[in-house]
């Protein structure tokens, strides 16, 4: 037999005592209908379970979460797949119907991740038990032919060395020195042998690793029920927020949240400092830092107090946390309707389009008599009008604010109770009064600059500009547990990834001449491709232990590779060098006496 | 905040081009040692012929000549030997029987040691020029993190020149311990594109970092991210090699030879597969190091550890594609090919991550607009 054969032959020995791995052969399908209902079904939970299909699982779940990345998610922003709706009705009806704007919460990919952590535990549980009975049992007996092993070595001692049991015993020492938990036994045809094995945490890491993606997935499970998330925009100086539902311009709340889970806090935002790069001049204004100081209360009672909120600096207040997650501009503005009164005042909340701040205004004035008015347009911090006469913004600070808007009157469409988005203004029942296209031109205004509507509809002034922050409030007390459980499973990962388990046998025989012959081999339990340093390791210490006799001369053909301290022999080498001056020190006796277990 | 020193950027994209231009003649000395090991090859491969026609034992058997012939490739490697058709993860490919006496010298070493027995000088100049180009490279990079006082991982431009970079260190590191030279071309070659990507395709003059970056995780999370980047980059070369090897090794059982002769420089297709393993492993920890990581920034900084956005999504595809390849060195009928394809596969999802979700895919990145 080849020594190719032999390393195979050994790892199929060592698949077969294996059983956790799980791959067995397919069973032809004929077999199928004899197998009855508990036998289909026992058939099905071992398909379900084989490491074949949980590649497969891990392979899909990879290929469907991909969609998610091409289609805009529900979750992440519902306005944009309305949108995307709108724009695509035909294929985005066919994508809704398979829920490709829900990918993650939808029907095809939870059941892929459930029918893998199904797979996990039906994979995993089996293998902890039988991992549990290994933790308690003696390490395996014996193979009766070592060199069927991938490592395997063989050493001939001197007359004066000592006797087979003894060598055994010393070699049984030294292992478990060496971190092998060690069984000495007695051999059938007479001699000892020793089974060692090391490593066990190996499998106690793959194990638990796994575990650890189920205590992942069970904490994310619970965020997913108790978390909540909202949206508050804030403007400077004006009215606060305190924690209440009414509070909220948006909110998300978790399959099983209930009011309480609400912490009273209250905050407002007092001063928003912007810095842009100016010494740059290719980023010149890029952001460089945002700071909102707040004026915050936590808890009911006691003195409100400052503190500062920062882009990566959340404030906590108990489990909830706030995040300063965006800011721009609220121009002030006042309306004046019809009949001269004051309609609307204060600042409008502008979204911010792009790097410059150039900001989208939409102002709803329902209360405008005798027509409602409203206003779409823009704001720019710094207005600059190109030769073309279209004003744009061409710096995010307030150098030279100028608020751009059409103006219309007739009917909101407020009245009829139907929700709707403040940022866009329905000019389905109202009529254009100002417009670049039309006569009246657009209405144009600075700072302190009013404006009077055509036809007598009403005034409006710009008063003046204040910052806002958005902010995002968030709740999830999941998270602790997914953190806790993905730290725990990167550190059982390495744990399982790099701890090598293995085992060593030392066999020691009266040989035909009467002296002592020592045969020891290795094998890796799962992936370890450092066996091969581990047989020199051994062998080295051998020839230290013990007095030992020239190896013969390796032959020309592979049936003196066996007695090679490796199975294969480019590495003799290697050997002679480590190991081919034998029987030089003499005080090896003397040493492998004092190195006897008692 | 430091301001920005701009002569010494200007330092740093001057070298930046230079290192390019030198790993592009390391890469070009690469692919000529390649070529002209490919005659010496020939040549020995001649002799050797002519060798087995003399001898009288039952050559055709012999797998010292065999071996000798092949390289390292040859017919006899553990996955082959086996009546079975399982492969075994972690099973060491015998070595090449040098020192059986038959005469000549084996061309490569499973274990990737050095041999001495092949004299490479064309390789081992573009050795020393890749060395030349990665100081140039460590020098423009930190010029480039000095210059503007940060970790010089902002952008594109400075995520891909410091990927490049430690691709080329860390396939130096290991060239100390190991003769990886075949891999040179390839190395040598990934690297010039990530420059030129760099350079040419998403150019960014220096500048400081947004607030959003500004966190102690973008050191944590992003160099782990970059460094478990370069050990895929080179397991992605070491994989398509491994399917060359792997087909040429077919036909060299089949008796036709054939296929491309610079292949008998590269060890087995079992050997590059057991190293790319190892290799994928350390990444593979990097990676779920970096997602959490991630996730962990993600929560300071937007208060969700995860939130599905496209960078989270590929982040994620990437992890899970690298557990199937681990999950498939433990299936049977999974190793070899199938492991490399995964291998190539994962790594084509960093890319892919990298430059089209970068530069197409809307995402979580601004940091002026409103709340959604
Ligand atoms: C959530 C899905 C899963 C992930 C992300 C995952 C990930 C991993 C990773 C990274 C490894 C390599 C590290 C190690 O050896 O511990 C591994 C190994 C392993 N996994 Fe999984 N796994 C998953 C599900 C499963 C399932 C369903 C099974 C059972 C059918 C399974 C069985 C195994 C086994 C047996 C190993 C050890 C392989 C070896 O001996 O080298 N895993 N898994």
């Amino acid at each position: 037999m080849s020594q190719q054969d032999n390393v195979r032959v050994a790892r199929d020995e060592d698949a077969r005592t294996e059983p956790s791995r799980h791959d067995q052969p397919q069973q032809p399908e004929v077999q199928l209908p004899a197998l009855g209902v508990t036998g289909t079904l026992r058939f099905a939970w071992t398909q379900l379970t084989s490491m074949r299909t949980a590649l497969m699982l891990l392979l899909l779940l990879a290929v469907a979460a991909v969609p998610g990345s091409l289609f805009p998610q529900r979750p992440a922003g519902p306005e944009i797949v309305n949108q995307y709706l709108e724009d695509n009705p035909v294929l985005g009806e066919w994508l809704d119907r398979f829920q490709l704007f829900d990918v993650y919460s939808s029907v095809w990919f939870s059941a892929i991740y459930i029918l893998l952590f199904v797979s996990l535990i039906g994979c995993v549980a089996p293998r902890a038990v039988k991992h549990a009975k290994v933790l308690r049992s003696a390490p395996p007996r014996t193979p009766r032919r070592l060199s069927r092993l991938p490592e395997y070595g063989t050493v001939l001692l001197d007359p004066s060395g000592p006797s087979p049991a003894a060598a055994v015993d010393q070699a049984a020492a030294y292992l478990r020195r060496r971190g092998y938990r060690v069984e000495v036994r007695q051999e059938p045809g007479g001699g000892a042998s020793v089974g060692a094995e090391r490593g066990y945490v190996r499998e106690v890491g793959n194990i638990v690793f796994h575990l650890s993606l189920i205590g992942v997935l069970a904490f994310m499970a619970v965020g997913g029920l108790l978390s909540y998330s909202g949206q508050k925009i804030l403007v400077e100086g004006e009215e606060g927020f305190a924690n209440t539902l009414v509070s909220y311009d948006a909110f998300t709340p978790g399959g099983a949240f209930s009011e309480d889970s609400l912490v009273p806090f209250s905050m407002s935002l007092k001063s928003f400092e912007k810095v842009f790069d100016r010494e740059s001049e290719t980023h010149y204004g890029q952001p460089l830092d945002f700071t909102a100081v707040m004026e915050v209360q936590d808890g009911t009672g006691g003195e409100p107090q400052e503190r500062i909120l920062k882009v990566n600096h959340p404030l906590a207040f108990g489990g909830t946390r706030v995040y300063l997650v965006g800011n721009g501009y609220a121009p002030e503005v006042t309306v004046r309707d019809g009949n001269g009164d004051i309609a609307f005042q204060g600042p409008v909340v502008g979204q911010v389009q792009d790097e410059v701040y150039t900001s989208l205004l939409t102002i709803k004035v329902p209360d405008a008599q005798p027509d409602q008015l409203g206003f779409v347009g823009f704001f720019l911090p710094t207005s600059y009008t190109g030769e073309d006469g279209v004003a744009v913004s061409i710096d995010p600070e307030l150098f030279n604010p100028e608020l751009n808007l059409n103006s219309y009157h007739g009917d909101l469409g407020l009245d009829e109770g139907k929700p709707q988005n403040v940022y866009v203004l329905d000019t389905e029942n109202l009529t254009e009064l100002n417009n670049r296209d039309l006569d009246t031109g657009g209405v144009t205004l600075s700072v302190g600059e009013s404006y009077e509507l055509p036809e007598g509809k009403g005034s409006i002034s710009f008063d003046g500009v204040k910052p806002y922050v958005g902010l995002d409030i968030l709740y999830d007390p999941g998270k602790w547990g997914v953190g806790v459980f993905a730290v725990l499973a990167l550190i059982a990962l390495v744990v399982s990834l790099f701890v090598r388990r293995r085992r060593v046998w030392v066999r020691g025989a009266t040989g035909p001449d009467g002296s002592t012959v020592v045969e020891y081999g290795l094998l890796a339990r799962g992936e370890d491709f450092r066996l091969r340093e581990e047989n020199l390791a051994l062998r080295r210490k051998f020839e230290q232990l013990w007095p030992v006799t020239a190896p013969q001369e390796p032959g020309p053909s592979s049936s003196s590779t066996a007695s090679t301290p490796t199975a294969s022999s480019t590495s003799s080498t290697t050997a002679s060098a480590t190991a081919g001056s034998p029987s030089t020190t003499p005080d090896h006796p003397a040493r492998a006496v004092q190195n006897r277990p008692e | 905040m430091q301001p920005i020193n701009y002569q010494l950027a200007g330092y740093s994209d001057l070298f930046m081009l230079i290192a390019a231009l030198v790993y592009a003649a390391a890469f070009i000395l690469f692919a000529l040692d390649l070529a002209t090991s490919s005659k010496t090859i020939r040549a020995l491969e001649t002799d050797l012929a002519r060798e087995r026609d003399i001898d009288t034992t039952d050559t055709t058997e012999s797998p010292v000549l065999r071996e000798h012939l092949v390289g390292a490739g040859g017919g006899s490697s553990a996955r082959e030997a086996g009546t079975g058709s399982t492969t075994v993860p972690g099973a060491r490919p015998n070595r090449t029987g040098a020192d059986t006496g038959a005469g000549g010298s084996e061309l490569v070493d499973e274990d990737m040691d050095y041999l001495g027995t092949t004299a490479r000088p064309v390789a081992n100049v573009a050795v020393a020029l890749m060395v030349i180009a990665a100081a140039l490279h460590a020098f423009a990079v930190i010029a480039r993190a000095v210059a503007a006082s940060r970790v010089p991982w902002g952008n594109m431009y400075e995520f891909c020149t410091t990927g490049a970079m430690l691709v080329s260190v860390v396939y130096l590191l290991f060239l100390t311990r190991k003769d990886i030279r075949f891999l040179g071309t390839f190395v040598a070659g990934l690297v010039v594109i990530m420059m030129a990507a760099a350079t040419i395709g998403f150019p960014t003059p220096i500048a400081h970092l947004q607030p959003a970056l500004q966190s102690p995780w973008i050191i944590i999370h992003v160099s782990i991210a970059v460094l478990a980047s370069a050990l895929f980059t080179l397991t992605f070369a070491m994989s398509i090699l491994q399917l060359l090897q792997h087909r040429r090794e077919a036909k060299a059982r089949a008796g036709t030879t054939g296929g491309l002769v610079f292949m008998r420089l590269v060890p087995s297709a079992l050997s590059l597969e057991n190293w790319s393993y190892r290799i994928n492993a350390v990444g593979f920890v990097m990676w779920t190091f970096t997602l959490i990581a991630g996730a962990i920034w993600a929560e300071a900084s937007w208060g969700r550890y995860w939130g599905w956005d496209t960078k989270e999504v590929w982040t994620f595809v990437i992890w899970v594609v690298y557990a199937g390849y681990l999950h498939a060195r433990a299936t049977r009928g999974w190793t070899g090919d199938r492991a490399a394809w995964l291998s190539i596969i994962g790594y084509s999802c960093i890319v892919f991550n990298f430059t089209i979700v970068n530069t197409y895919f809307p995402g979580l990145h601004s940091y002026a607009g409103l709340p959604s």
